[in-house]
């Protein structure tokens, strides 16, 4: 029976990557362990080792290959005493199966994985189209860049004007960054300003928070946010309150940075939004982007802020492309909202991987005649509520998106802002959707139905407007 | 029969092909500064007695940890810094460190009042006092988590090559703080200057050091970082400005961290609201009577002919400076409603 061998996915968010080069040919013998290809992820180049024993049949995808499919037929390996010739074709494939949206909770009968719940908060976030930051100048000309090379670039930029910030934290030199967000600092600045930690957040962040106290401005990456529970008492009790506690003595001008909320099928220790915890703290600035070139130009902002700053990345976002825009020094202010969709009919608030929800669920209202408008929060605290409210003013309805739990939230928040300052305004309750409220399971199927899809958004907006 | 080994003069080796810092000689004090460090050990403990007093009348409220019996410490070792480089960190139990450092008691007293006047405009009280001026970096109210800060500010002094050491004060409480061996092993990974001072007053509020530590020789607490350590009377402070002196030239010289373990003893609760049950009236008298660091300095200047006259105008002076500080924590005002909002961000967003 001839073999198969597929594209494999090298990280839980990989979906495609390029076949960089072929290390065997047809005709060769391979087994177990040998190394066949070498894939370049967005991240990395990985090696490909072969499972099983054979002959290398025909190689079907060749080396060079850009954006190869997770899951795509390279090549075919014949089993001992078969013909290679025969075993050179695969066999037919399978039509991908869509599910339909309310069959969705059903168990598929057949025992293929399901597509990842995270699937759903990224699908359309490279399709759908995001009003331009009216900040930009007319005419700027615009560089298809991803959040991860955005976020590099903001941190150089940085580090290059000024000699007192660093970066410090666990893989964040030699490996490149854990998420390769750091790729490249440690070459340009060398092992002075870009520091590896051993495993230990709450040491780390302390001395951060230390350093900060002591006039250097860190920027201390966590490889997530899950991790930052061990840190959080430097956070919150060291680095938030001294200001105050101090009479406007003692200042800590530091970055907290790294990827917050859920990633895919990492079960629930790994996936969870901390927004609305540390937007909860009086003395935290808290800052979470949606696309790249609010990923540069607020993390420049928040490291040149003399406030401490929790900077909330999302892993599902680092290899996503966005337009950003090619200035010299692209700062944007801290504590205002964007409309990333201007509309008349509903106000569908968001902020970070929710704001792509959004989007799409706008784009799907639109064809069904409601004009939906979207606004991207950006910081969390302070919270821009003006540009909220005046949304409001305008569309009388509201629909709170977040990819998080719904008790004690930002959509709580937004939501109490409605009610206090826009009660005249409305003319229907505020809704909220979120993650359901459970740990986030790790099975696929389980997964989807936790997490926030632009098809609850469309629903609960159709009953604020009244038409569901 | 192998022969036993030489004594030598450094401290206990764990592992002997390392350098270790030398066993300091107790520092040999001109008359001046021993009647220096008597008139700043004599202000801590008016102050606090006074601050207890306070306290006791509603004037202070919250929790206020006293430094009665643990004033050689602060001053013996913070002598030996160069104030123009050296910063310093501690704990909620600060205000003796802050005195030694010539901060004003005025201010440090409106602080425990809570009134606008104070270091930080009230609005910090006992545990959060500040001084960037002086290079005091707090007063903090969190077991351990000056440790971590203080290691923070020895990466900065590297960092900027300053030359500054930062020295981190500690309990033995703190000292089982998983955060404290976080930032040992950084601490020595990186060579940071830093001098990790345990103030083992014996008793983590009420846990003695016996029942909460199973090495209960704190200085060796370093060891499985490769961080020397040495144990110090905390009672005597010429003891203490000898082991600053040592810790200072370990770690100017790039050697990276040590640990001061300071065998000291307080005499008041953990705070003031802590009745002290854990331990009887006598061991606390026995301590008074034997090893009180005041009156050991006192007995060294009458060595040295200084007479019972002399020091009375000095001790006169004290009281003096101690109650005008009451009355102006006193009667100095409260904060202003605004201060409410203000220093939250240090900028406009």
């Amino acid at each position: 029976m001839a073999i198969e061998l597929k594209m494999p996915a090298l990280s839980p968010t990989m979906e495609e990557g390029t076949l960089a080069k072929w290390l065997v040919k047809e005709g060769d013998v391979v087994k177990s362990g040998d190394i066949l290809a070498e894939i370049e992820t967005d991240k990395a180049t990985m090696e490909f080792e072969a499972v099983d024993e054979g002959t290398i049949a025909k190689i079907l995808v060749s080396e060079g290959t850009d954006n190869v499919k997770v899951g795509t037929v390279i090549a075919m390996i014949a089993g001992e005493g078969e013909d290679a010739s025969v075993a050179a074709t695969p066999a037919p494939a399978a039509a991908p199966q869509e599910t339909p949206a309310d069959q969705k909770t059903e168990a598929t009968s057949d025992n293929r994985p399901q597509a990842t719940g995270t699937a759903q908060l990224t699908a359309a976030v490279e399709k759908t189209r995001l009003a331009a930051d009216p900040s930009i100048p007319q005419g700027t000309e615009m560089v298809k860049t991803t959040v991860r090379e955005a976020l590099r670039d903001a941190m150089a930029e940085e580090m290059r004007a000024d000699p007192r910030i660093f970066v410090m934290g666990e893989e964040v030199a030699e490996y490149q960054g854990a998420y390769k967000v750091t790729q490249g600092l440690l070459e340009e600045f060398g092992a002075k300003r870009v520091i590896d930690t051993p495993i230990t957040e709450y040491g780390f962040a302390g001395i951060g928070t230390g350093a900060a106290m002591g006039g250097l401005k860190p920027i201390v990456e966590f490889m997530t946010f899950n991790f930052a529970m061990q840190a959080i008492d430097h956070i919150v009790n060291s680095a938030a309150k001294t200001n105050y506690m101090s009479g406007g003595q003692m200042r800590c001008p530091i970055v907290f940075r790294g990827p917050n909320g859920a990633a895919s099928r990492v079960g629930a220790q790994h996936s969870q939004n901390y927004g609305p915890w540390y937007a909860s703290v009086p003395g935290l600035i808290v800052i979470a982007p949606y696309d790249a070139a609010d990923a540069k130009g607020l993390l420049k902002a928040a490291i040149r802020s003399e406030d401490p700053v929790v900077f909330l990345e999302n892993e599902l976002m680092y290899g996503r492309h966005f337009e950003v825009p090619k200035l010299d020094d692209y700062v944007l202010p801290i504590g205002k909202a964007r409309i990333v969709r201007a509309g008349k009919d509903v106000t569908i608030v968001s902020y970070s991987i929710g704001v792509g929800v959004a989007l799409e669920a706008a784009e799907t209202l639109a064809s069904e005649g409601v004009d939906a408008e979207v606004i991207d929060l950006r910081t969390l605290r302070p919270l821009d509520t003006a540009t909220v409210l005046e949304s409001l003013k305008k569309t009388n309805r509201m629909v709170v998106v977040e990819e998080g739990w719904p008790t004690c939230s930002i959509s709580s928040e937004i939501i109490a802002v409605a009610m206090e300052q826009g009660f005249d305004d409305l003319d229907a309750p505020v809704l909220r959707v979120t993650n359901e409220d459970v740990p986030l399971p790790y099975a696929a199927n389980l997964e989807k139905l936790a997490l926030v899809d632009a098809a609850r958004v469309v629903a609960a907006v159709k009953k604020v407007t009244y038409k569901g | 029969m192998a022969k036993a080994p030489a004594r030598t003069a450094t401290t206990e080796p764990a592992i002997p092909n390392r350098e270790r810092p030398n066993q300091p000689e107790r520092y040999q004090a001109s008359k001046e500064e021993l009647l220096a460090f008597y008139k700043q050990m004599l202000l801590i403990r008016r102050f606090e007695e006074k601050a207890g007093q306070l306290y006791g009348l509603g004037f202070i409220g919250g929790f206020c940890h006293l430094y009665i019996g643990q004033e050689a410490v602060a001053v013996g070792l913070q002598s030996a810094l160069d104030g123009e480089k050296d910063s310093v960190i501690t704990g909620y139990r600060d205000h003796g460190h802050m005195l030694a450092y010539g901060i004003d008691p005025k201010i440090i007293m409106a602080e425990l009042t809570g009134r606008a006047a104070g270091i930080s405009r009230g609005k910090g009280g006992s545990m959060h006092m500040f001084s960037t001026e002086k290079k005091f970096y707090g007063g903090h109210g969190i077991v351990g988590a000056q440790v971590s800060l203080g290691t923070g500010l020895a990466f900065a002094h590297k960092y900027n090559e300053d030359g500054g050491v930062a020295m981190a004060y500690f309990g033995d409480g703190a000292s089982n703080q998983g955060q404290v061996y976080e930032s040992f092993n950084m601490a020595e990974l990186w060579k940071l200057p830093i001098i990790y001072v345990i103030e083992n007053n014996q008793y983590a509020m009420g846990t003695s050091v016996n029942r909460s530590s199973a090495e209960d020789q704190l200085y060796k607490r370093g060891e499985s970082f490769r961080i020397p350590g040495i144990q110090v009377d905390g009672m005597d402070v010429l003891a203490c400005r000898a082991a600053a002196e040592e810790a200072l030239a370990w770690v100017r010289a790039g050697k990276g961290p040590i640990i001061l373990e300071m065998k000291t003893y307080r005499y008041r609760g953990h705070s003031m609201s802590d009745p002290a049950k854990y331990r009887s009236r006598e061991e606390v008298q026995s301590v008074r009577d034997k090893s009180d660091p005041i009156e050991a300095v006192k007995r060294e200047l009458e060595a040295l002919g200084v007479r019972e006259e002399e020091l009375k105008p000095i001790e006169q002076e004290i009281r003096k400076v101690v109650n005008e500080s009451a009355d102006y924590a006193e009667q100095t005002p409260e904060p202003d409603a605004a201060e409410l909002y203000t220093d939250v961000l240090v900028e406009t967003y």
